[in-house]
């Protein structure tokens, strides 16, 4: 039956994945090209070819490429976290902000930001903290013999305001030191170093693997717990360890990156439009695409305005939501 | 191999709500089986608790002898196929994809559809007839074509035992007697097991051999369609008068029901 072996779209796949991936890799030399002091191609493979202490060299290894491969690495995570809840969760609403993660990050940066000043370098730490506690608070809040989509959907709903509500107190009570802040919470990447790659690199890694292994798992669950479990499946134990894994994928992205929106919810739809919703092809396209995505969306928020930075966040959002209502505008009229 | 099923005592029901309170049932012959009953007897709850959707809150459902909730989850998956009542899957799958399912339980963690594989799954689609609509999105069939890439879904795991909840509920009066013709095929051709919950009487009068009737949680009659489908225990079960025939149509003759008058509950 040699016929049922060969798949029209596979075509189409190649085609996206070659795509995604030079789109990838131009994003990055582009992310290490531009700035205030432009290099060339030349310079940059100068670098990594004969590493001399100049200048160059100074601003190429240690401020533009760290701060791409964040980049990269958060859109990888994020995009990933948002691909595994909403499939999880059957719901296109869902986004790390979802299981808490937005809202225990949030409050636990600000609240070292602002009690705390001295302790600075520790905001990425207490972010992953604060992301992981809210998730866990939303797990088991959710638990009944496994983890609840609806009831996980309104628990997370409900911590987010309430975390909000410490943050918002935190603004009042605290308004002279609010301006630190403003710009960890609308999410970017200025300054940000190889210490902050080596932070979100392991859970990249982590969420790589764990995307390998689970799309199955994660298609099975699309047809229903039902037939999921009629195929086999531990429904409880898989969605169990998938939601797990977004919460640490998207705990490890707030944390380098602050609230960083929009990726987490719109880059799995996008990707979805671009290769169907088999999650086997769904997630590496939505990887590669929120790395590209971010890496260029922030190389233009610091070079714009230059020498103002603008917020990669507050980019992304006006450019994104706009291009993601027309596609979906798009979508409908198929 | 033939395969039993036997419910040992069970009590079902969801949290402390309990919906059948006890009942035993053993299934060890390769026959069409229908559960009928009224609305809210109880019918797709016992499916589900045959099917392992549904643990019992006491007794055990055994597969061959072995507690099924025991039992390896995939190596159940090769014997026992489930159809549930409403199944949606994303629309732009394509039957390939949704039929590629079916093979899961027999797919360790990384390994690809082999060529054993693919000759499952193209007998699957042959028996079920929709070879044609290959890669053909989900969203693009009609219902009668969905129903049946689901069924080629089931087809493909090879089961022995296959279990449908309202295989008919969304197709037209064409579709529905194309698909339970087809059941009724497979049962023939395969030797498969088939328990379904059905509604429509006359389906389940026609092409089974034994049915189960459920009221308000109990095992109320359980036998050859014959002895089952008969007035006194449809006016039991449903309040309803009806007139019983048998229909001679090529060849093969059937019973039929037509019910004519609502009649109250006795109460004794």
């Amino acid at each position: 039956m040699r016929e049922v072996a060969i798949d029209p779209r596979g075509t189409w796949r190649t085609g996206i994945s070659i795509t995604g991936l030079v789109a990838l890799v131009a994003a990055l030399l582009w992310g290490i090209r531009v700035g205030a002091v432009p290099f060339s191609a030349y310079d940059i493979w100068n670098v990594f070819i004969a590493p001399a202490s100049n200048e160059a060299y100074q601003i190429i290894y240690n401020i533009r490429v760290p701060r791409v491969l964040v980049g990269a690495l958060t859109g990888i995570n994020l995009a990933l976290a948002g691909c595994i809840l909403q499939g999880v969760l059957r719901n296109p609403l869902a986004d790390p902000g979802i299981i808490g993660v937005s809202a225990g990050a949030g409050l636990a940066a600000m609240s070292v930001m602002i009690l705390w000043p001295g302790l600075m370098a520790l905001v990425p730490a207490a972010a992953f903290i604060g992301a992981l506690l809210a998730a866990g608070i939303v797990f088991l809040l959710s638990w009944d013999r496994g983890i609840q989509p609806l009831r996980l959907i309104l628990a997370g709903v409900a911590l987010a305001a309430f975390f909000g509500g410490g943050m918002s107190a935190l603004m009042v009570f605290h308004s002279d030191k609010v301006q630190g802040t403003v710009n960890w919470m609308a999410g970017g990447f200025q300054g940000r170093s190889w210490n902050h790659v080596q932070m979100i690199l392991p859970y990249s890694l982590i969420g790589v693997l764990g995307a390998m292994l689970s799309y199955r798992y994660l298609n099975a669950l699309q047809l229903g717990d039902e037939v999921a479990k009629g195929l086999g499946i531990r429904v409880e134990k898989a969605r169990f360890f998938l939601v797990v894994l977004a919460a640490l994928l998207a705990a490890s992205a707030v944390s380098v990156a602050g609230l960083l929106g929009f990726v987490g919810l719109i880059i799995p739809h996008i990707a979805r439009m671009l290769v169907g919703s088999d999650f086997e092809y769904l997630m590496p396209c939505a990887a590669v695409l929120g790395a590209t995505i971010v890496v260029a969306a922030d190389t233009v928020a610091r070079t714009i305005f230059s020498p103002v930075e603008v917020p990669v966040g507050i980019f992304m959002a006006f450019l994104g939501a706009p291009f993601f209502i027309y596609l979906l505008r798009k979508g409908m009229q198929r | 191999m033939n395969h039993t099923i036997e419910a040992q005592s069970i009590t079902l029901g969801y949290g402390s709500k309990v919906i059948i309170p006890k009942m035993d049932i053993v299934i060890d012959k390769p026959e069409i089986i229908s559960i009928i009953g009224p609305n809210g007897s109880g019918k797709s709850t016992l499916l589900k608790a045959l099917s392992r959707l549904l643990i019992p809150l006491s007794g055990c459902v055994l597969l061959d002898g072995r507690d099924i909730h025991t039992l390896p989850p995939r190596e159940v998956a090769k014997i026992m196929a489930i159809l549930p009542q409403t199944v949606h899957a994303p629309g732009d799958m394509t039957v390939y994809d949704l039929v590629a399912y079916g093979r899961m339980p027999y797919k360790k963690m990384f390994e690809k559809l082999d060529s054993d594989d693919q000759e499952c799954m193209a007998a699957a689609l042959k028996a079920t007839g929709i070879r044609q609509m290959l890669h053909r999105r989900l969203d693009s069939l009609s219902g009668g074509e969905r129903q049946r890439a689901w069924l080629a879904m089931a087809l493909a795991q090879e089961p022995r035992l296959l279990l449908l909840d309202e295989p008919t509920t969304y197709l037209d009066i064409h579709h529905q007697l194309e698909l339970m013709k087809l059941v009724c095929k497979l049962h023939q051709d395969m030797q498969i097991t088939v328990i379904m919950v059905l509604h429509d009487l006359n389906h389940a009068a026609r092409f089974s051999q034994r049915m189960i009737a459920v009221k308000d949680g109990l095992l109320f009659a359980d036998g050859p369609v014959e002895e089952v489908f008969t007035v006194e225990n449809l006016r039991a079960l449903y309040g309803v008068e009806t007139t019983i025939m048998t229909i001679e149509q090529g060849g093969s003759s059937h019973l039929v029901c037509f019910p004519h008058d609502s009649c109250l509950k006795q109460k004794a």
